[in-house]
């Protein structure tokens, strides 16, 4: 193998609000019966890559939960397979991992005992599908230092993500994470290929000097005295790192050509099977332009929205524009618009949750209205 | 080998030849049911949620899919390292080659794998029900009653009796004589082709039994023999969802009690779950165009017509302004836009092209397959092709790739039936 994985996974955001009070970003539920993890993971599988590691710190039951077994995405071999550091408590350190640098450093154990060149670092709650291998083509044919993986992205707020400058050569000239005044559109997708003894190198260098962050004191630190290249990625690529991007990701699966992408094409985004039966729609159910997981019973009218699995909705009730997670029971004669639904939320019948279409209202984990 | 108390022989080779053209080209436990399911998820759950973790899965007709479908086991945690499933087929011994040549014959020929994993207990099962049952209570039941054999049997009533093997009990449910379809039955109580033995009792039954038959089997040679050497045989009374999907008719039927509001076989409780083996889970998506009532829909279709009351298999795509009612559809089909399809089974990977017509005109018994086909149901067979304006009447068979020519104008009439071999169409 050349390369091996890392994901970082353990991170969080405020600006995901009530969703990650019980589950990191890279466990939050996508297009009906997906965790966000899943699609890097499918990505390294489907890459060749089969040795990964996973960084995860944050409310990381969920995760850890779902990656319990890991031959689903073809992991669980006797060569490689799926690995997931925690922060632990050891004689010489007792820290919680300080920055996404600090976190591979402690355990550099998994580094220095593999023997693939390259390695491949990647975040756990970005959706798109990309072959690292083509990546790492790139990366050897130009010999790069670090390759990181950038997309050009319009009409965002711009201020949310690492913004790249290059030169003609597509050498990295400048990058600024989270600017107020963003210098360029050309944004990091958070995905690297660096050599496996110079990644070593340098968090042991930083470390040496507290500086924990991979992003601000390897990538920006180091921006001009290594030889830092763009790899320009132009297909479909989100990060879910607010509540607008995760609403907005969901409903991208209403469009057949994004859907298609996940969905039909190969190779496929593999996830944990929930072996539910299939979804059943019952006399007076009108399902209109829906994407509906498994498990589901479906009474009243239910439009232009994602449902996950075991999701019950009853008689008379209309869910328009929402996202409805697993095992939400929805009661008779319910209005749900413009909303997310987490997990678990039980709403009795006749109630009524309006939210607006910019800003869709959030029903946290476990509630009873 | 480290030894097991109880290990289950699955008996899965069976054709199933009154279910037609589905099990032509399929073994009966391995035909879809239920939208995601094969037909024998059903047993091969029941074993691993009773906490049986050893299963012999014997396979002898159409073994292909059935065993690329169960693998390693893995999707119903039988990957164990010590026991899980095992594909027995029939295999060539040291003078001569032998098919199983009844149920009983094919433990018989399998006496070294059970011997491997010295077993006290045997549970014999077959692949071929939709059912939910705790083999363990069974298993308690046979320990308590301390007997030799326990039979599972279900309460049938009376008018129906003969079709089935007839246990006759005393009071205390212990069995004194076994009738195969008797023609005037004395008791309700029907053999589900469910046993366990003691293995010591069994091994020596199939070895003696051998020598007499050379098809030797459970229901006509070995529980009247060991009824005649006075063992202790009990019947075990299930009084649950059992169906034998044996028949076009009863195989429709069964998928049609999953969609009822409240099912009479209930799939979506949490306790006791089926498993299947899956390629790729994806969700399934509903179109602005469609409009489904009363069906259960699988993984991974896309739905733009009009579905009532179907089951549908995963990957299938129903294009729009397509009406299907009453109908089953297995996996990977397509039905392309304007076609109409009523009370129809399309088996795996059938393509339907646009506006054809299925199941309509008067109801006529299938010509060539009157005792098959005759319940209005027309059935379109694996990988089959039927090609735009067709129009396809009722109790009839499609199979293969088929053209506009192979049509007598255009249609098929009710109770017709057209075969595809060596590339020449045959009408029936």
């Amino acid at each position: 193998m050349r390369a091996l994985g890392i994901i970082l996974a353990g991170g969080s955001s405020d600006r995901l609000e009530s969703l990650v009070d019980y589950r990191a970003a890279a466990a939050m539920p996508i297009g009906s019966c997906y965790r966000a993890i899943d699609f890097v993971l499918s990505n390294m599988s489907n890459s060749g890559i089969n040795k990964v590691g996973v960084v995860t710190q944050y409310n990381s039951q969920s995760l850890q939960n779902h990656l319990s077994s890991e031959k689903w995405w073809n992991f669980g071999r006797k060569s490689g397979g799926l690995f997931v550091f925690s922060p632990f408590l050891s004689g010489k350190n007792s820290f919680w991992f300080r920055g996404t640098a600090d976190a591979i450093y402690q355990n550099l154990a998994f580094l220095k005992l593999s023997n693939e060149p390259y390695v491949i670092i990647a975040s756990g709650n970005h959706v798109y599908k990309l072959n690292y291998q083509d990546v790492l083509e790139f990366h050897v044919k130009n010999k790069a230092d670090i390759t990181l993986v950038s997309k050009i992205i319009n009409d965002e707020d711009l201020c949310n993500y690492g913004i790249i400058k290059t030169d003609e050569t597509g050498k990295i000239i400048d990058f600024e994470e989270k600017p107020l005044e963003p210098q360029s559109n050309l944004v990091s997708m958070g995905v690297y290929i660096i050599s496996r003894t110079l990644l070593i190198n340098l968090l042991e260098l930083s470390i040496a000097c507290n500086r924990y962050n991979f992003v601000e004191d390897i990538i920006i630190r180091y921006r001009k005295k290594l030889n830092i290249l763009a790899y320009k990625f132009d297909g479909y690529w989100k990060n879910i790192n607010c509540v607008k991007n995760y609403y907005d990701v969901n409903m991208d699966f209403l469009n057949s050509e994004i859907r298609n992408l996940f969905i039909k094409k190969m190779p496929f985004i593999e996830t944990k099977p929930k072996d539910e039966p299939p979804a059943k729609f019952n006399l007076n159910a009108n399902a209109k332009n829906v994407l509906v997981g498994s498990g589901s019973i479906i009474n009243g009218e239910i439009i232009n929205s994602i449902v996950f699995s075991k999701v019950y909705t009853g008689d008379n009730s209309s869910v328009k524009n929402s996202v409805v997670m697993d095992k939400s029971y929805i009661g008779n004669n319910c209005i749900v618009e413009n909303a997310i639904i987490d997990k678990e939320v039980i709403i009795s019948d006749g109630k009524k949750i309006i939210g607006k279409k910019e800003k869709p209202i959030i029903i946290a984990r476990n509630s009873v209205i | 080998m480290r030894t097991k108390e109880i290990i289950a022989m699955l008996l899965a080779g069976g054709q199933g030849s009154r279910l037609g053209i589905l099990s032509q080209s399929e073994a009966k436990p391995a035909v879809c049911f239920g939208g995601k399911y094969r037909i024998i998820d059903f047993t091969l759950s029941n074993c691993i949620n009773s906490g049986i973790d050893t299963v012999g899965v014997l396979t002898q007709y159409q073994p292909l899919t059935l065993h690329k479908h169960i693998g390693i086991g893995t999707a119903w945690d039988l990957d164990k390292t010590n026991g899980g499933v095992t594909i027995l087929a029939p295999h060539l011994k040291n003078d001569r080659g032998a098919w199983y040549s009844g149920t009983a014959n094919a433990i018989y020929q399998n006496i070294n794998f059970i011997d491997a994993y010295q077993p006290e207990y045997v549970l014999v099962i077959s692949g071929d029900h939709i059912y939910k049952m705790d083999y363990s209570k069974m298993f308690d039941f046979h320990m308590k009653k301390n007997c030799d054999v326990t039979i599972a049997v279900l309460e049938v009533d009376l008018k129906e009796a003969s079709r089935f093997g007839i246990m006759n009990t005393d009071e205390n449910d212990k069995i004194y004589e076994f009738e195969e379809k008797p023609k005037e039955p004395k008791s309700n109580l029907a053999s589900m082709g469910i046993y366990i033995f003691n293995w010591k009792k069994l091994r020596q039954a199939l070895i003696e039994d051998n020598k007499i038959h050379d098809d030797s089997d459970f229901g006509k040679h070995i529980i009247p023999m060991m009824l005649e050497n006075k063992e202790k045989i009990y019947a075990y009374r299930f009084n649950s969802y059992w169906k034998d999907v044996g028949t076009i008719k009863s195989y429709w039927e069964a998928n049609m009690d999953l969609i009822q509001t409240l099912p009479s076989f209930n799939l979506y409780e949490e306790f006791w779950k089926v498993y299947t083996n899956m390629e790729h889970q994806a969700p399934e998506f509903i179109g602005e165009s469609a409009d489904i009532k009363s069906s259960i829909i699988s993984e991974g279709c896309e739905i733009y017509g009009n579905v009532y009351n179907c089951v549908i298999g995963a990957n299938v795509l129903i294009e729009k302004d397509v009406i299907i009612k009453d109908s089953i559809v297995m996996a990977n089909v397509v039905v392309k836009k304007n076609s109409r399809i009523y009370k129809a089974i399309l088996d795996e990977n059938v393509f339907i092209d646009e506006n054809v017509e299925i199941g309509t005109g008067e109801n006529i018994i299938n010509k060539s397959e009157p005792k098959i086909y005759n319940s209005e149901i027309s059935v379109i067979g694996k990988d089959s092709f039927v090609p735009k304006n067709i129009f396809i009447g009722k109790n009839c068979v499609v199979s293969g790739k088929t053209c506009e020519d192979d049509y007598d104008s255009g249609k098929l009439l009710s109770g017709e039936s057209l075969f595809i071999k060596n590339n020449k169409a045959e009408v029936l």
